[in-house]
């Protein structure tokens, strides 16, 4: 279960767009048969990495929708160039992709 | 009830958290989860615990793109562009959310940013961005999105 992501010039920004696949569990709800609350199990960090630095980072609360779709600009990375994605989160499972910069 | 007490809590123990997003330390050099600024209960608060009190400028730069009405509060889709130099951090939030920040982007010295995703929101509700760039802290909100099916918990 990779990131899927995109990346693409624009004006000289590139836009990235990402979908990853996680419940993003708030730790709000109720198991409807048991009344145990379902504990919080969401991502915590998005990292977009460029030529071994950080280019861009998304801290994500449990707020964000299951399923979550990010998408960002960020100027730096050329037509070319390979951007690398992670994301961690609260129970230390990590998922990575990449995208070539079209 | 249970939840507030435990925040309450949390928030005694993450004290030295706050400390540390208040501006001891940059905040792009810590790697991790700003825990304090998600436990908090009022945008205001969440704001205080990210750029550590700065003055909040009121902005026009800062615009959303979000539905009027949200007829699924599980998912709503929202954008936010900053028309800015220099930003380091954007902070979005729901105030009406039990936690309002909902998420953080950071970046370094990146210009007319445009972030996007989909987010939970509870109850209808304005929008609530908060800029760091170029040392100063901006800020601006969005019209009222009508949510007909909150998002959180149920």
């Amino acid at each position: 279960m990779a990131i899927k992501c995109k990346a693409k010039m624009k004006d000289g920004m590139v836009e990235v767009k990402a979908l990853m696949k996680h419940e993003m569990e708030t730790g709000l709800r109720k198991d409807s048969k048991t009344g145990e609350p379902i504990p919080a199990h969401h991502i915590t960090e998005v990292v977009c990495m460029h030529d071994g630095s950080e280019l861009f980072r998304c801290n994500m609360g449990p707020a964000i929708s299951k399923n979550p779709y990010l998408s960002f600009t960020v100027s730096g990375p050329n037509v070319g160039d390979t951007l690398q994605l992670s994301y961690v989160d609260n129970m230390g499972e990590s998922d990575s992709g990449e995208a070539v910069v079209k | 009830m249970k939840r507030r007490q435990f925040n309450l809590k949390l928030a005694g123990i993450t004290g030295l958290g706050v400390g540390i997003a208040s501006g001891l330390i940059p905040i792009s050099a810590l790697a991790n989860w700003p825990t304090a600024a998600f436990d908090t209960e009022t945008t205001e608060d969440a704001a205080n615990a990210l750029f550590g009190g700065a003055e909040m400028i009121e902005t026009d730069a800062i615009t959303f793109k979000a539905p009027d009405i949200a007829e699924n509060g599980r998912v709503v889709p929202v954008n936010v562009n900053v028309g800015l130099n220099s930003i380091e951090e954007i902070a979005l939030m729901v105030p009406e959310n039990p936690a309002p920040l909902v998420s953080t982007f950071v970046m370094s010295n990146q210009s007319n940013v445009a972030v996007g995703t989909r987010i939970k929101m509870g109850k209808t509700s304005p929008l609530v961005a908060v800029v760091k760039a170029d040392g100063k802290v901006y800020t601006a909100t969005s019209k009222e999105i009508k949510v007909t099916i909150g998002g959180c918990g149920g």
